[in-house]
Order: structure tokens, then sequence, then C-alpha cells
């Protein structure tokens, strides 16, 4: 391990890496690394591509033979075209993508206006508001849910799209994350907003938000992903399979067309290609994030 | 929130200096705040804390939808202590905290350690590896189903390679079943805490790890007295998250088992045990209540601990 130290490691350069971090490495040790890293690559990755070349397989080939076949001998989109005759999964899409815009819409909007009201205004009844925040993050989502679904259902909006998206738009946490971005900025510059007699909604939307893009893009991907991802209240309020959202929609397909796999896969890796492609043009942004602070004291 | 209070608290405390300041300018008409306020306010109000209260009162009726439904005490709660799945759930959803967190804290760290050498390429393996966070569970519940079938890849494998005889029965035993969905949550899992762990990681001084390398040690006795007390307060706050989330399990077990919760329903979880009974129009919305109050007891015993356990660690 010592040829690892910055010092030695000049020395030892034939057997020592140079990492772009200013690090270095043995040799030894980076096969090792490269070794584990495809260790683990196998286990995240191996069961799509094992969903994926399922359902390329074409109808002559057997899905259960012995050993498994790892590559598509007759490569076919069969499975693809059928599944889009079984159920409707554009517009299972389609309401996905509408319940998802929506959420994040309203969800950023509203958790922006409560946040920077809470950090940057006085106001009496501030410490009643952030109290009534805080207490409904005791609350977990799913004890609440069948009196929500009353609720909803008394509202008249059951079995419709709005009832999936407008509950879950609240989130404490991003109201919370918005308070504290809006409390991070310093108070000189609203003060000298104040004296040129720029009103509450002018410094909100003109000094506020554009100071907090990073924090806005954070509730906003939660917020996308949440809604995306939501299982558990669609299932429970849509009643109707062609309002469903593509997550109740292939456990539908599943619970159908159980008795065929190349159908089921094609369902699922319709679902997960978009959000595949979408992280892949911002994994870049995604990690720099993370590394520059997400967690910072 | 410690800035917060640390900004709120001159205006509590009636000082000398403050009488004498002149009355602060009106910066804001009265009602603009509670406009700014009032979207994120009223969805509080009226979709998380009313039903929450509702559901409360809920549990002390023989409420059915439809109906009225009219207050019957304890009721709910004595047959939710007489009924054998209201205890099986409990059960599975104990199963599952003790299974799926102890991973959930524990691998993410080892990951994160290996990711986090800048070696070429690493860019490419941080994404593959963060692949299963963003599927849904849904999907990701369905690609485990296909693999763990008694004909899916992981039974014929193993029956190629002669370790198993027979299939083994993944989805229709009642604990296997369990496991199976633990080794979903801990699967996708994983990479999500991985992302948190890198991040602290960052604020771990190098100084340490150099000053631990000069006085001799191994990689080992690093990771032991440098990285992990450093991760301590990350470790608590994964496990509590983990472990509230175990709670509140549902869609991993409810697609691995295709809707049924097992053989019997017998691998359902308290979610599974709410929606199951409190839905469809012969619904028990009192008793179904009952089981949430239960479920939201036992997630506000675990923050309390959490709370205890940071406040002594601090202390």
């Amino acid at each position: 391990m010592a040829l690892t130290h910055p010092h030695t490691s000049r020395k030892g350069s034939r057997h020592t890496v140079a990492l772009s971090d200013g690090e270095s490495a043995t040799r030894p040790e980076l096969v090792l690394r490269y070794l584990l890293l495809l260790v683990v690559i196998v286990i995240s990755i191996g069961p799509f591509l094992w969903q994926l070349a399922t359902s390329l397989k074409g109808i002559g080939e057997d899905l259960y033979s012995m050993p498994p076949s790892f590559w598509p001998e007759e490569f076919s989109l069969a499975a693809y075209s059928q599944v889009t005759e079984v159920i409707p999964v554009w517009s299972y899409i389609g309401n996905s993508v509408i319940v998802a815009l929506c959420n994040v819409t309203l969800s950023v909007v509203g958790c922006a206006m409560a946040g920077y009201a809470m950090a940057r205004l006085q106001f009496r009844g501030k410490v009643i508001a952030i109290g009534l925040f805080a207490a409904t993050l005791l609350i977990p989502q799913e004890s609440s849910m069948i009196a929500l679904t009353q609720l909803v259902n008394a509202m008249g909006l059951g079995n419709t799209l709005v009832a999936v998206f407008l509950p879950t738009m609240m989130s404490a946490i991003s109201v919370l994350l918005m308070w504290n971005a809006f409390l991070a900025l310093p108070k000189e510059v609203d003060e000298a907003a104040i004296v040129d007699g720029a009103s509450v909604w002018q410094r909100f939307l003109r000094l506020g938000l554009p100071s907090v893009k990073g924090t806005l893009a954070v509730v906003a991907l939660l917020a996308f992903m949440g809604s995306w991802n939501d299982f558990l209240w669609p299932l429970l309020i849509l009643s109707d399979p062609d309002k469903y959202t593509l997550t109740v929609g292939l456990n539908y397909l599943q619970g159908t067309f159980a008795d065929n796999p190349r159908v089921v896969a094609a369902g699922t890796i319709i679902a997960v290609a978009p959000l595949v492609a979408l992280f892949l043009a911002l994994q870049r942004i995604f990690f720099r994030g993370v590394a520059e602070g997400g967690v910072k004291e | 929130m410690s800035t917060a209070t640390t900004l709120e608290r001159p205006q509590a405390v009636e000082t000398p200096q403050r009488r004498r300041k002149p009355a602060p300018v009106r910066t804001h008409a009265p009602l603009t705040p509670w406009l700014l306020m009032a979207p994120a306010l009223l969805a509080a109000i009226v979709f998380v804390l009313f039903p929450f209260l509702n559901t409360i009162v809920l549990s002390f009726t023989d409420a059915r939808p439809l109906l009225g439904g009219s207050f019957n005490g304890l009721q709910n709660y004595r047959d939710l202590l007489a009924d054998p799945m209201f205890w099986i759930a409990l059960r599975n959803c104990l199963i599952y905290v003790v299974g799926a967190v102890p991973p959930l804290v524990i691998l993410p760290l080892l990951l994160a350690m290996l990711v986090r050498k800048a070696v070429p390429g690493i860019g490419a393996i941080r994404t593959a590896i963060y692949t299963p966070v963003i599927a849904s569970v849904v999907v990701t519940g369905l690609i485990w189903t296909w693999l763990l079938d008694s004909r899916g890849l992981v039974n014929s494998m193993a029956g190629w390679l002669g370790i198993i005889s027979s299939p083994i029965p993944f989805l229709t035993d009642e604990y296997l079943l369990l496991i199976s969905s633990m080794i979903v949550t801990v699967w996708q899992g994983i990479a999500y805490y991985m992302v948190v762990y890198l991040a602290v990681l960052a604020n771990v001084p190098q100084s340490l790890h150099e000053a631990a390398m000069m006085d001799g040690a191994g990689p080992v006795r690093r990771f032991l007295t440098v990285t992990l007390p450093a991760m301590r307060s990350t470790m608590l706050l994964i496990g509590i998250i983990a472990s509230l989330a175990a709670f509140r399990i549902f869609s991993e077990i409810f697609v691995l088992s295709g809707g049924t919760g097992g053989p019997g329903g017998r691998s359902s979880s308290l979610v599974m045990l709410i929606r199951e009974s409190g839905t469809g129009l012969s619904g028990r919305l009192g008793y179904s209540s009952a089981v949430s109050i239960v479920l939201f007891l036992l997630t506000l015993i675990l923050m309390i601990v959490n709370l205890r356990m940071t406040y002594r660690k601090e202390s």
C-alpha cells in the first residue's frame, strides 16, 4: 500500500496509474477495483438486459431452454407490437406524462411560493403554518389513504387523473427545501429592492426565484420521480382501465398476460426506456450536483 | 432548520435595543404572505391533515362506503388484535425491517467506497449502477418476477448447474416471497443510498486519511478508524429512512405475488392489509382505519427513538 502514498508514488511510477482526481493507484489495486465494479454492474443492469433479451426473442424460440440463451436467436419485435394491441400502452404513457407534468408544475409553484413566504416575510401565524407543514411529515401517506379515497370520491374526482396528481402535489420536504434555499439568500438584496419600491411578487419572481434555480430543479425532479413511479395511490383511485397510468397499466398487463413473458417484458422495456434515456442525458448534471454539495454542513 | 431558529429568536426576546427601533417598514400587504402560502397550505390541510384526522375518527366507527356508520368505540381495535391476518402483516413488516435495513445501510457504503475513486470510465460505471433507482418498483418487480419464476433464469441456471433438483418456489412460498421482495428492495435501494454516502464521503477531509496513512494504517484500518466514524450519523439516518420505508412496504410484495399477498395472503404487509380491508363496496373503513393508525404509531415511535438517539449523541 506504500506505493499509493503521494510521495512514494512518483518514484514507483511504472507500477502506479495517476487518476484524474490527483490520486493514484497500483495496478493490482486497479484490476481488483475493475473486477468488483464489473460484478456490481452485472448485478445492476443484468436484470434489465435479460428482460430486453426476453422481449426480443422470436415466437418460435424456447424461453425456457437449458442452458438459458442470453442472446435472441431470431430477433423479433413481435412482442412490442403485441403489447400495444393488448393494452393501450401509449395512452398509459400519455396519462403518466399528464399526471407527472401537472404534479411537477403544482409542486414547484406551490412549494416555492410557500417557501418564499416562510423565509422572507414576517407575518402573524407563520409559526402555525410551519407547524402544519411539519405535522404532515409525521403522517405516512399510506395511513390516511383510505380516508383520502373517500374524500376524493366525495369531491366527485373519483377515477380521474386530477385525483391522481392533486392530492400528491404538496410535499412537506419540498416546502422545507425551498424555505431553506430562500433563507440562504442575503437580506440586503431584499432591503435594497424594498427601498426601490418593489412589491413582494416582484421580489419573489425577479430576485428570489432566479437565485434558487438549483433547488427548484431538485424539487421538480423529486416530484417527477415520485409521480412517474407512484403505484399505490393511482391503483386505489383509478378503476377504469382507460385512465390507468403506466405503473397500474403494467400491473394490469402482468395480471392478464402472466403466461406470456415476452409481452410483459416488452411492456416493461417500453416503460423504462424513456426514463433511462432522460437519465443518460442528465446524468452529468446529476452527479455533478451531488458532488458539489447536495449534503453540506 | 437550525438557521431558521436563530433567525427567529431575536424577535421573541424583548431587548431594550429592539424597543428603541422604529416600527419596521411595511414590506407587504397583510394578506400577501397568506396568498403565497395558500396553495401548499390548503393542499396540506385538505389532502393530508384532514384525511388523517378523519382516519382517527373512522377507526372508532363501523363505517362502510356510501353508508355513514356509527360510533362503536374500540371495537375495531379489539377486532384487529383478534385478527390473525393483522399479526401476520405486522410480523411481515418486522421481518422486512430486520432483513432489508442492515444490507441497505452497509452495502451502499461499501459500494460508495468502490466507485469513489476517479478511475477511468467511472462516470459511465456510476450511471450503469444507478439505473435500477430510476425505474419504478412495478417495472423492477416485474423484471424480478420473471427472473425468480419457477421456470425463470435463476431457477433454470441453478437447475442446469445441478445445484437444485426442483425449482425454488421464490414467488409462491410464504417466506421466500418476502425474501424475494427484500432482494428487489435492496437491489433497487443500494445505488440510491450510495449517492447519499458519496456526497458525505466527499466531505471527509483527505488530510485525515493521509495522517492515518503516515501512521501506517492499512485500508481496512483506515476504513474502520477514519471513514466509519465520519459516516456514523449518515448510517443512522439511512437506517431510519430505510426502516420507515420497510414498515410502509407495499409495491414489491404486491407485484411479486401478482397482487395476492402470497399463499392465503400470508405474505401481506400492513399497507396491503389496509388496502385489502378498506377498498371495494364492502370495504370495512373502520377496521382499515384502525390498521392505518397502528401503522402511523409504529412510524411515529421509530421517529421518536431516532430523535432521542440523535439528541443523546449531541448532548
